[in-house]
């Protein structure tokens, strides 16, 4: 049997019977979201100490700051950063759960769990801005 | 000796990154209830100072979590730019210990702007 080249772009993802391209797991899904969500709010954290800051020169610089930021596009900018919030959370407290508790089973639906409590957060912020 | 002291530098920062994961747990959702319940009808200086000005139980909670918050994200980065970049080892540790105390500062800096404004 003839040894197949290896693909010039890495490990191809394993095949399923009927020759469908396996979806990652859950969990590494889960994964990237934490990492690429903490990414995200670690760099907006000296933005947002940045902005409550404006309180030091007194209220209506804090005020004018929220009149600015009163605009469609930082409403929606906003609304991610609450989801991203509430992703990171809830994924970090499965982590949590799995390092110290040692909750292992039911992976899946724990991530299912996380992700729907990300999307709530983000419909009950978008709820009552609205 | 020096490999040593790398392996009980990284410990500690689990620990802290842990530690604060489990403030900031609790930190975090008291954060987002009061995002989600602030929003309504309008966000204005007069209501966040209105919560904020003069309360020194919002100024210890929002003291601890800007703490928490610089040290956690700094820590994450770290781990971040040492598995992609490969920034590892004593230097770049203290550098990002450095970077998340600065953030802290300045959120406590905040904090203490919200209270006296």
């Amino acid at each position: 049997m003839r040894a197949q080249a290896p693909s010039p772009v890495g490990p191809a993802a394993p095949r399923r019977p009927g020759g469908l391209r396996a979806r990652p797991h859950p969990t590494y899904l889960a994964f990237l979201v934490h990492r690429v969500s903490g990414l995200l709010l670690a760099l907006f954290l000296p933005l947002h100490f940045w902005a409550l800051s404006r309180a030091i020169e007194g209220e209506a610089a804090l005020e004018g700051f929220l009149r600015w930021a009163d605009t469609p596009l930082v409403k929606a900018g906003e609304w991610l950063l609450v989801v991203l919030l509430a992703a990171h959370l809830a994924g970090g407290l499965r982590v949590l759960a799995l390092e110290f508790l040692g909750w292992r089973r039911r992976q899946k639906d724990m991530v299912a769990v996380t992700a729907g409590f990300a999307l709530a957060c983000g419909l009950l912020f978008l709820l009552n801005l609205l | 000796m020096r490999a040593m002291t790398s392996v009980r530098g990284q410990v500690h920062l689990w620990v802290a990154q842990r530690v604060t994961a489990m403030l900031l747990a609790v930190a975090v959702t008291v954060h987002l209830v009061t995002i989600i319940l602030a929003v309504r009808g309008g966000l204005t200086a007069a209501d966040i100072l209105g919560r904020l000005r003069g309360h020194e139980g919002w100024l210890a909670f929002y003291a601890v979590f800007a703490l928490a918050a610089g040290l956690h994200g700094a820590i994450g980065l770290r781990n971040i730019a040492a598995e992609m970049l490969g920034w590892r080892g004593r230097g770049f540790d203290l550098a990002w210990l450095g970077i998340g105390l600065l953030t802290a500062a300045f959120g406590i800096r905040a904090a203490w702007g919200l209270y006296a404004a």
